[in-house]
């Protein structure tokens, strides 16, 4: 039986006047793996964001394996095994490939030794495969690298849940099916994974389950195909003119 | 480590030698020198590693030799009167770190620039502990003038030995990583689980702690303090030039920068006193133009090649 290691009860963000999530409660079960979309401005970012600790949320609340982590600092929830990858990637760039990999292995990952966590870097850089580039600087990588970089430094944090914010955009189509395997690869090794996305054919591929964000709300939890039909699910993304188009065909 | 080692004996044998010529003026010379290098390698642990433009030198200065004063006022031994200095600065910027760290930038600066002059103000008021502004004499240490010179030096030269250690221990710890994680992107560094307001503070407080003992040295050096010469703002920007112009974040960088820095200050301000401040800024903007990694990133390179990148990054 598996049971929920991340849930969100009633949570909403407020920035403002902004309501950026609204009331938006969810389960996610250990060794899943989740998709979730929704249009630009939906709010997948905040929720990612507020999941890790970088912004509070204004109200309800969030569990991680029973513990509540809503109030704690990024670094503490990072350190319980919430990894992140950011949308626009994040890199230390003066840093090499593996000084990169191996700082989040010996903060977050809780190396005992810098030597360790190199060694860890190593592993983690072999398996994004960019294991060549281990000693080139950050800032010398394509964006389809630093897209693996993002990876290899989450999973050098040894995560029990990975939130994958649209570490596909901007990737070529080989690019992508790259970023696929290895999504699958890190499933498989029992790592609980959020995949925010805009593209239908990485969720559809790697996402048996389906969360949709509209204006900050939760209008869709299910199974991904059933979800991708909603009539909801298509009114948000497509607008209300042509889902009534849709609607009145099924007729 | 080698090299560390190498340019360290070299620095060490300088001294030496110019302790055993005892020329008075190569003696101050010197002991200024030193004092820039501990000074200079102090901010850089803040200011270079964790990329906080901190001006709060002037302030755990100005502390640390009124700490050192009013316990030799009150009895406490020289030395001893020295490490209280640092750990009243430590302890003061431990708790000014808490309450500023978490501002970023420009911020931060000026955050850290107002400390001296409300520290200036209190010490000032104070009048019944520091003597207010009529300043403070310190007790004078036995012997003739060149062998308290030679003391001085010993002691500030230690003293920058000390925080280049500091520095070179800090660059090749957990510590150190974390740093320079802060330094390059703060929000990825938290979100790989680096406790940045730890780090910064710990930082912050190592960096004062030698800034404060700095200050101690220097008010038993000249005898005599008073609130206009310690939290002089130039002891904040000073230490910032010197890093700019050796490298800023490097170990050697600020040591070069200190040399270059009191060749300068000799060399042109000192006959140039009415324009000595607009030479600063100038130079200042110079170095940020056309040298933005210091005196470190002409090495391997000539002049010529430096200047025409110089040029062509900025105007093709």
């Amino acid at each position: 039986m598996m049971g929920a290691l991340l849930s969100l009860s009633h949570v909403s963000k407020d920035f403002g006047g902004l309501r950026a999530l609204d009331d938006v409660t969810v389960s996610l079960r250990e060794g899943e793996v989740i998709g979730l979309i929704g249009p630009n401005g939906a709010g997948k970012t905040t929720l990612v964001n507020v999941i890790t600790g970088v912004e509070k949320p204004s109200a309800g609340e969030i569990r991680f394996a029973g513990d509540r982590i809503d109030e704690l600092r990024p670094d503490l929830v990072a350190r319980r095994g919430v990894a992140r990858t950011f949308q626009i990637v994040q890199p230390f760039p003066r840093m090499t490939v593996r000084e990169n990999v191996a700082a989040a292995a010996l903060f977050a990952g809780g190396a005992p030794s810098r030597a360790d966590a190199r060694a860890i870097a190593d592993q983690q850089l072999a398996f994004s495969g960019l294991g060549r580039e281990a000693d080139k600087l950050a800032s010398s990588l394509t964006l389809a690298g630093r897209k693996r970089l993002e990876f290899a430094k989450s999973l050098a944090a040894q995560p029990k849940l990975l939130l994958l914010d649209e570490v596909n955009a901007g990737l070529n189509a080989a690019e992508i099916d790259d970023a696929l395997r290895l999504i699958a690869e890190i499933a498989a090794s029992g790592i609980t994974v959020l995949l925010i996305e805009h593209l239908m054919k990485v969720v559809s591929q790697s996402c048996r389950r389906l969360l949709v964000l509209h204006h900050g709300r939760l209008v869709a939890d299910g199974e991904t195909t059933a979800v991708m039909k909603d009539p909801r699910v298509v009114e948000a993304y497509l607008g209300q003119r042509y889902a009534e188009r849709q609607r009145e065909l099924a007729k | 480590m080698l090299r560390y080692s190498i340019i360290g004996a070299a620095v060490v044998a300088l001294f030496v030698v110019l302790l055993a010529i005892g020329d008075n003026y190569l003696l101050r010379l010197a002991t200024t020198v030193a004092m820039y290098v501990a000074l200079a390698s102090a901010w850089n642990i803040v200011g270079g590693f964790t990329g906080y433009p901190s001006f709060a030198t002037a302030a755990f200065f100005g502390l640390g030799a009124y700490a050192c004063g009013v316990a030799q006022t009150y009895g406490v031994p020289l030395i001893l009167a020295w490490i209280l200095a640092g750990a009243v600065t430590a302890l003061f910027a431990s708790g000014l770190g808490l309450a500023i760290l978490h501002l970023r930038g420009h911020y931060f600066a000026i955050g850290s620039l107002v400390v001296a002059d409300v520290l200036r103000e209190i010490t000032n008021s104070w009048t019944s502990l520091t003597g207010g502004g009529m300043g403070m004499n310190l007790p004078l240490i036995g012997g003739s003038t060149g062998s308290q010179a030679q003391f001085y030096l010993l002691a500030m030269v230690a003293l920058a030995g000390l925080s280049l250690l500091a520095a070179v221990l800090i660059d090749n710890s957990k510590l150190g990583v974390a740093l320079r994680c802060i330094e390059q992107n703060e929000d990825a560094a938290q979100v790989i689980g680096v406790d940045t307001r730890r780090a910064k503070v710990a930082a912050f407080t190592v960096s004062s702690l030698l800034v404060g003992v700095a200050g101690g040295i220097y008010a038993s050096w000249v005898s005599y303090i008073d609130p206009i010469d310690v939290y002089d703002v130039s002891l904040s920007v000073k230490p910032i030039i010197m890093a700019l112009l050796g490298g800023v974040g490097t170990i050697a960088g600020p040591v070069l920068g200190a040399f270059g820095f009191l060749a300068l200050e000799e060399l042109i301000w000192r006959n140039s006193l009415e324009f000595h401040a607009g030479i600063l800024g100038l130079f200042v903007v110079v170095l940020v133009v056309f040298l933005p990694g210091g005196l470190r990133s002409l090495q391997g390179r000539n002049i010529w090649q430096l200047a025409t990148a110089a040029f062509t990054k900025r105007w093709a």
